[in-house]
């Protein structure tokens, strides 16, 4: 039975990871990613505690946050591609439509 | 029984016509907007006329409810008309004179821009004038009192591009507002009283309460604050200076508002409130006091003017004064009386006046005047007529009234000798600046640069009538007027004041009769006592008022006529005081240093500079400058950079976890 603080600390490091390269990082895609990454950590240390405490409402969250991130991946996609179609770049730096 | 007589329509039809030429005047022809104009005054007229037909089988007072107006508990105030002989006579002399002006108008103001504008003007003062003399309650007369200071003021400054003009509108109606505070002041107090404004329910509660002889009570507050209103719209004094200044207004309107109509509604409302005056007798004498002093006053400094109409304005208050004289000495038909005279012969000289003016190219210096008598014969004939009836020569209109006025001011109980010899004393001095005037226009050399130079005077004088070669008589259409005002200047006093105040008993003595009930079985005139006997004496006092207009006349036709010159020196001899008359009296300048100056550096320095700037403005600017720079400060978060935004969230959750586990952790 691995220790319930070993999935705490992966989830940590996953989330630190994804909020770094959420903010450091330029590309649009890889910003997605980063968003995904996030979602998983959090998702990790939810089944983690399910686990732990054997309840199922821990699962049922991740299930919802799998589907949300699923429906969130497609319409991130169609805009990204929108985006780079009237752009022509995926750098956030540059894309500043809504800047006054 | 009582037959409708639709007095509503009497006040109503002016009304149209003035919103016909107000709204769509712009687009019509000037025939089209005199015909409207002249129309709608006409039928007003014309019923007016049609209401006296029927009158003597009226049963009177006649009351007419139009509408409901405000209805608040016990208290209500109506729409409603009221016609009894006062009214009648107020009646048929505003729609008439009225009308007789409105024709002179216009041809008068045949060449000036604004010609529609002047009309619907001329026709909305109908309107509020004959709403003040037909209401039937107190609050119905005020709106009618505020119009026709709203009319005055716009028709005072028809020439509003000029300054003088502009200004001497505004000080008509804020003077005016001085009065008008009393006034309203006294409705307030009859309201709480009385419950009422009413005219027949307030008298009817003031009927059985006995004069205030002893002390000043409600009465004389609620006579002495009607008699500032009064004195505001009649320029008596300390309110009157405004009526000299009204004359930048064109003639006809100082002719119509400032002579004949609207500055007697003071002498119409103390006469209307006479029930109210008779029983606060400190009030009466306020109002005989004031009204000998303005009569006094007015003739001093119309001698030494020299501007043709700044003359018949101060005719003007001196011959209100008269009438508020009759009325303190609670002779309120021998004031309506004069009033009515008063509005034939003046509205006459300033008809008169302004055909002398249009003859002469614009011109009101009398010493440019002179010799005009054969000039304009019309003219001089009907204002000698206008002269000689203002003087109180007989068998003029203005020797009835006036001497109606001075026995009455003798004789009444109300009445002393003093109010007599200052009216007779006013009365010579009315009769000389008069005879000057008429002197100086129209006899002796032509002086000034008429006959010559009259064509450059048309060429630039701007609000000249007419192009004008040499001095010409007016046209037809403001002879007429003239004429037919000159015949009443004439006849308008055979009906004789006995008469006249037996046909005004109804209104004037019903309440004293009542009250006088238990000393005589309601006499036919009890404002003065023991008539016959005095018949005498009657003669007595006219010969001595006559004899001072003669003397007037006479003394006019040396100094003016037969020694030019004398004039001059008798000014350089009296120095100091003539330079006051002349001045004034430097009323204006007082009244400058003691009310206008420490208002304007009051409100300039502590309302303008202190509060609004120093306050309002400056709490206003600083938030907003405050604001500014907040966001100023604030608005380099939004600047449109992903990562940043991502970066303030992050930190934003990174505060929020920390206050978590602070929190936790306490």
């Amino acid at each position: 039975m691995v220790p319930l603080s070993y999935y705490l600390v992966l989830s940590g490091i996953l989330f630190t990871c994804g909020v770094t390269g959420f903010l450091i990082k330029r590309n649009i895609i890889t910003i997605f990613m980063s968003i995904e990454l996030m979602l998983n950590g959090v998702n990790l240390s939810f089944v983690a505690f399910a686990a732990q405490w054997h309840t199922l409402s821990g699962q049922v969250f991740v299930f919802f946050v799998m589907v949300v991130a699923a429906a969130e991946a497609a319409v991130g996609l169609a805009i990204i591609i929108a985006v780079y179609r009237t752009c022509e770049t995926l750098n956030v730096d540059q894309i500043n439509l809504l800047k006054l | 029984m009582t037959p409708n007589l639709h007095l509503w329509l009497i006040p109503v039809l002016p009304l149209i016509g003035a919103a016909i030429n107000g709204l769509l005047g712009r687009r019509f022809s000037r025939q089209a907007v005199a015909g409207v104009a002249l129309a709608f005054c006409g039928a007003a007229f014309a019923m007016a006329l049609a209401v006296t037909i029927q009158f003597s089988s009226l049963p009177l007072p006649y009351t007419e409810t139009l509408a409901h107006w405000i209805r608040a508990g016990a208290f209500h105030a109506d729409f409603a008309f009221y016609l009894d002989q006062l009214s009648l006579v107020m009646l048929l002399v505003v729609t008439g004179v009225g009308f007789l002006i409105h024709i002179y108008a216009v041809d008068y103001m045949w060449e000036e821009g604004g010609f529609y504008r002047f009309f619907s003007y001329l026709n909305l003062f109908m309107f509020f004038m004959l709403t003040l003399i037909l209401a039937s309650n107190y609050l119905l007369m005020f709106i009618g009192w505020e119009g026709v200071g709203l009319a005055s003021y716009l028709l005072i400054g028809f020439w509003f591009t000029k300054d003088s003009a502009a200004s001497a509108g505004k000080k008509a109606f804020i003077v005016n507002r001085i009065g008008d505070f009393g006034f309203l002041i006294a409705l307030f107090l009859l309201i709480k009283h009385f419950g009422s404004l009413d005219f027949e329910q307030v008298f009817r509660l003031v009927r059985p309460l006995s004069p205030e002889i002893a002390g000043a009570g409600l009465l004389t507050t609620v006579g002495l604050l009607l008699l500032v209103g009064a004195c505001g719209k009649s320029a008596q004094i300390p309110l009157y200076v405004w009526l000299p200044d009204a004359m930048e207004g064109p003639t006809p309107v100082s002719a119509l508002i400032h002579a004949a109509t609207m500055v007697t509604a003071g002498v119409y409302m103390i006469a209307r409130s006479h029930v109210i005056f008779e029983r606060a007798p400190m009030a009466l004498t306020a109002v005989a006091i004031i009204g000998t002093l303005t009569a006094l006053i007015a003739a001093t400094i119309g001698i030494c003017q020299t501007d043709i109409k700044k003359v018949l304005a101060y005719s003007t208050i001196s011959q209100l004064g008269y009438m508020f004289m009759a009325c303190g000495v609670a002779a309120f038909s021998a004031a309506i009386f004069h009033l009515m005279t008063h509005a034939f012969f003046k509205g006459l000289l300033f008809l008169a006046a302004g055909s002398v003016i249009h003859a002469l190219g614009g011109e009101q210096d009398m010493r440019n005047m002179g010799g005009l008598r054969h000039k304009i014969p019309w003219t001089f004939w009907t204002m000698t007529a206008a002269t000689f009836a203002i003087a109180g020569i007989p068998p003029f209109a203005g020797f009835f009234s006036k001497d109606a006025i001075l026995f009455q001011a003798f004789i009444s109980p109300h009445g002393s000798w003093v109010y007599w010899a200052i009216g007779v004393f006013t009365a010579f001095l009315t009769s000389f600046y008069m005879f000057r005037l008429w002197f100086l226009t129209f006899f002796g050399e032509c002086r000034g640069a008429e006959s010559s130079g009259n064509d450059q005077h048309s060429q630039t004088g701007g609000s000249v009538p007419h192009g004008h070669g040499a001095v010409h008589e007016s046209p037809k259409v403001m002879l007429v007027p003239l004429v037919i005002l000159a015949v009443l200047s004439v006849c308008g006093g055979w009906v004789g004041s006995e008469r006249f105040d037996r046909f005004l008993a109804p209104v004037f003595h019903l309440g004293q009769a009542q009250s006088m009930l238990d000393d005589k079985p309601s006499p036919p005139m009890p404002a003065t006592p023991e008539p016959k006997s005095e018949g005498a004496s009657e003669t007595v006092f006219t010969l001595i008022s006559v004899s001072a207009a003669a003397f007037g006349l006479l003394l006019a036709w040396l100094l003016y006529l037969r020694r030019p010159q004398l004039p001059q020196e008798i000014a350089h001899a009296l120095g100091g005081f003539y330079q006051a008359v002349l001045n004034k009296y430097y009323v204006d300048e007082l009244y400058a240093i003691l009310f206008v100056k420490p208002l304007v550096d009051g409100s300039t320095k502590i309302l303008w500079h202190g509060i609004d700037q120093g306050v309002i403005d400056a709490t206003v600017d600083n938030g907003a400058d405050a604001a500014r720079q907040v966001s100023d400060s604030v608005r380099h978060m939004q600047s449109g950079n992903l990562r940043s935004y991502a970066g303030w969230i992050a930190l934003g959750a990174g505060v929020v976890i920390a206050y978590m586990i602070w929190v936790g952790a306490r």
